[in-house]
């Protein structure tokens, strides 16, 4: 009897959620916002931010992550269903992905190269590839114009036969791709005296201040114009095509297909000649990406007028000074500068209730005090962009991941030092407490903690500076915050806009370092803070104090 | 009220070092007692035996007519008073809030006035001294302080672990006076350790000479010029006499 109610709300509940469900998910799927993001290259830049703007203007939400990571780390999102879309291209995914070859006579038709991946992906994967957008976008092996004459280089095997002579300056990706550096070496026997990973923005630089001799551009670069570089012949056929499109979750394929009809819009629209304009607005001429895309979608009929918000009084990045530039982005700044400040006061304060109590522990079991810390120091060697991949197929993107890789960085400094500053805490105060009949936990609330708070906070600032700074790379996995700008910068070869993001995040650093400074000279031991307000006033009272004039003679 | 010490066939070892062997002492409730021997010699050992900082692998340990092992550590420990070497006063606590330490964890409800107490014992004036850190006095005012603090809850009985061994001759001398009329004073019983036969011999009634975890003699300090038991007794006294003529000299 006494049941009765409650296993009538349960029915109750049940029939209600078994209706609601159905169109509470149906609504669910209208309202999440579709996850486009990109890799770091400005035409990545420049497709996801048109597909973004699409999408926005037949209704959907959208959420950007631009210039998530190189493919492992933007498939390895996609098929997770981390993210919704983002631009690929055939070529990559045949190659870098699938490991697959095909004859040549296939692999000479970009059709059915595409035909082939396509069903791939959808049987391993279950991700879709839409009908490509229209364009190639090969790999273009270049050379300045100075050094094709005096090396004679017209072809992929004429750099093979010099190319002990020179310099190599490719992409990371690049270098470890089988239809990379590695294939070229198979194919072609490129050995070139010694190969510099370099970002996608500094690779021209690179090349026109002599720096390397051969890059590895994209045949749409709008810098490969600018530098007036050769690209060499592919005479053996090396390279797939690589045919651009855009490439969906199968979630999104699944849940909005509405979605998927709205992207498909862009389907056939774009050529070569066109692509390789856009990203000359945006890596030469330093235009806004979401100008761009806007007016091109604009031209191609896809959106009105007025339909993408904020693509208007953006002004262009390389023709106004460089404070105004700040100025102009303020509202973005600060917007950035405030979600940074939130993932570095999250992830420390995790990692300070975590690694205080960890360091209290340790030190009452010391045998494995320095295993356990050892441990969390080799976490502090990991590069932080290594980390932050290693999260993408466990948590995803997002701010989930960039937490917990942040989290893990600040563990150490605060264990550490909360360890070392309890151990080391006066010693014989810590005796005579015991011998006096303090319980462990007043020893602990009443000696060792207040002794060791200036070394625990001298961990904790040590963790934050650390923070601040890692934190920037979270952007590479979408979580946001000042690397933001860095890493678009870097994929768009604006210096500027690197600036803006590197240099309030070094601000923030010093701002925390300083607060933290404060704090700790608030914490410190009661006796060390009077020691300090004496030094400053030095005066007749610290002479009365002092042990030589105080002496036990008056006792005599 | 002055409590009596007991230990009974004591033996202690750290690890392969045999610290104490077959042991005994008995202090009588308001005596003073000193154990004497160089370092290893397990005086401050078995001192430690009393308030369970060491727990004795064989023998019973009695503090007034109650086996130390019946009680809890922190309890017995509130009951005695404990002075060591290098004083270990609270660094970042004032000289009044460490001497009311012990008050204050038996909740004795005017303990601020009762470390005021203990201070004039001392010589330490707290309205001089009160409000001081401890590294604003001088090595032998500290030592008092530390003095003052075990004193502060009246103990039936009070452990010094070398309690002047860290101090310039004068203010050993000085603090050596000052402890003896605070002994009297309060009459409480005193165990002490010092590897100085002659401050044995001036602060303590009996005197009890250790040597390797063993008890070589025990006796006054008439007893032990008298008759010494063993060469090694004869030698210390020997030595301290030495010390004494050459000063004379």
């Amino acid at each position: 009897m006494r049941f009765t109610p409650r296993i009538r709300i349960l029915l109750i509940g049940a029939i209600t959620v078994g209706v609601a469900i159905p169109a509470t998910l149906d609504a669910q799927r209208q309202n999440r916002p579709v996850v486009v993001a990109s890799k770091p290259f400005g035409e990545s830049y420049l497709l996801a931010e048109m597909f973004s703007q699409l999408l926005e203007s037949r209704g959907f939400s959208v959420e950007r992550r631009p210039g998530l990571g190189a493919t492992e780390i933007a498939f390895g999102a996609l098929r997770t269903d981390a993210i919704d879309a983002y631009p690929e291209y055939t070529g990559t995914g045949l190659v870098a992905i699938l490991h697959d070859t095909l004859p040549d006579s296939i692999m000479a038709d970009p059709r059915a190269v595409f035909a082939h991946v396509a069903r791939r992906f959808a049987d391993l994967y279950h991700v879709r590839w839409l009908p490509p957008l229209g364009f190639q976008n090969t790999y273009a092996i270049a050379v300045t114009r100075s050094a094709a004459n005096r090396y004679r280089l017209r072809t992929l095997s004429d750099l093979a036969r010099e190319s002990p002579h020179l310099t190599a300056g490719f992409t990371a990706d690049f270098i470890g791709r089988s239809d990379g550096l590695v294939g070229l070496s198979r194919v072609y026997g490129l050995r070139p005296r010694a190969v510099r990973p370099l970002a996608s923005a500094v690779k021209y630089q690179a090349l026109a201040a002599g720096a390397v001799d051969v890059i590895d551009g994209y045949s749409t670069d709008g810098l490969l114009a600018r530098y007036d570089l050769v690209t060499l012949v592919d005479d053996k056929h090396f390279f797939p095509p690589y045919e651009a499109a855009a490439l969906v979750s199968g979630r999104l394929d699944s849940q909005m297909p509405s979605a998927i009809a709205a992207l498909a819009l862009l389907s056939g629209r774009l050529d070569e000649t066109t692509m390789r304009q856009l990203n000359r607005r945006v890596e030469v001429d330093g235009e806004d990406v979401k100008k761009v895309a806007s007016d091109e979608l604009i031209a191609l009929g896809l959106v009105g007028g007025n339909a993408v918000r904020g693509a208007r009084g953006i002004p262009s990045a390389q023709h106004s000074g460089f404070w105004k530039y700040l100025w102009d982005r303020r509202t973005t700044l600060a917007a950035l500068t405030v979600r940074h400040l939130e993932l570095v006061a999250l992830a420390l304060l995790a990692a300070v209730i975590v690694a205080v109590p960890l360091g209290l522990g340790l030190e009452r079991t010391r045998r494995i005090a320095e295993p356990t810390i050892g441990a969390l120091g080799v976490l502090q060697t990991i590069p932080s962009i290594a980390l932050l991949a290693f999260m993408i197929p466990l948590l995803g993107v997002g701010i989930v991941p960039a937490l917990v890789a942040l989290w893990l960085y600040a563990l150490y400094p605060i264990a550490r030092g909360t360890y070392t500053g309890v151990r080391d805490a006066d010693p014989d105060a810590v005796a005579a407490a015991e011998a006096l009949g303090t319980t462990p936990t007043q020893r602990l609330l009443w000696v060792r903690l207040p002794l060791a708070a200036p070394v625990i906070m001298a961990g904790i600032r040590t963790a934050a500076v650390i923070t601040v700074g890692a934190a920037t790379l979270a952007a590479f996995i979408g979580a946001g915050g000042l690397g933001e700008p860095i890493v678009a910068g870097l994929a768009l070869a604006d210096t500027r806009m690197i600036l803006s993001g590197a240099l309030p995040a070094a601000a923030l650093a010093l701002a925390v370092d300083g607060v933290l400074a404060i704090v700790e000279l608030l914490v410190a031991p009661a006796h060390r803070r009077t020691r300090l307000w004496q030094r400053r006033t030095e005066g007749a009272e610290a002479a009365t104090t002092s042990p030589e004039t105080a002496p036990i003679s008056t006792r005599q | 009220m002055p409590i009596s010490l007991a230990a009974r066939n004591v033996s202690h070892r750290f690890g392969n070092v045999v610290a104490l062997d077959d042991v005994s002492i008995d202090v009588d409730a308001g005596r003073a007692t000193a154990l004497v021997g160089e370092s290893g010699s397990g005086k401050t050992t078995l001192l430690r035996c009393f308030n369970r900082l060491v727990e004795p692998e064989h023998g019973q340990v009695m503090v007034g007519d109650q086996d130390v092992r019946t009680q809890s550590p922190v309890l017995l420990r509130r009951g005695i008073g404990y002075v060591q070497q290098h004083g270990g006063l609270l660094p970042h606590w004032r000289v009044l809030r460490n001497v009311a330490l012990v008050p204050t964890l038996q909740h004795m409800p005017d303990s601020a006035d009762a470390a005021r107490r203990a201070l004039e014992l001392v010589g330490l004036p707290s309205a001089q001294f009160g409000s001081r850190f401890p590294h604003e006095l001088s090595g032998g005012q500290r030592q008092r302080v530390a003095m003052a603090r075990s004193i502060a809850a009246r103990p039936g009985v009070i452990l010094l672990d070398e309690p002047f061994g860290a101090l310039d001759a004068i203010s050993r001398a000085e603090l050596q006076e000052s402890f003896d009329n605070l002994r009297h004073d309060l009459t409480v019983t005193t165990l002490l350790v010092t590897h100085a036969l002659a401050e044995a011999g001036r602060l303590a009634e009996e005197v009890v000479v250790m040597r390797k975890g063993r008890i070589e003699q025990r006796g006054s300090r008439r007893d032990l010029i008298r008759a010494p038991a063993t060469d090694y007794v004869a030698r210390l006294i020997e030595r301290a006499r030495a010390g004494l003529e050459a000063l004379r000299a």
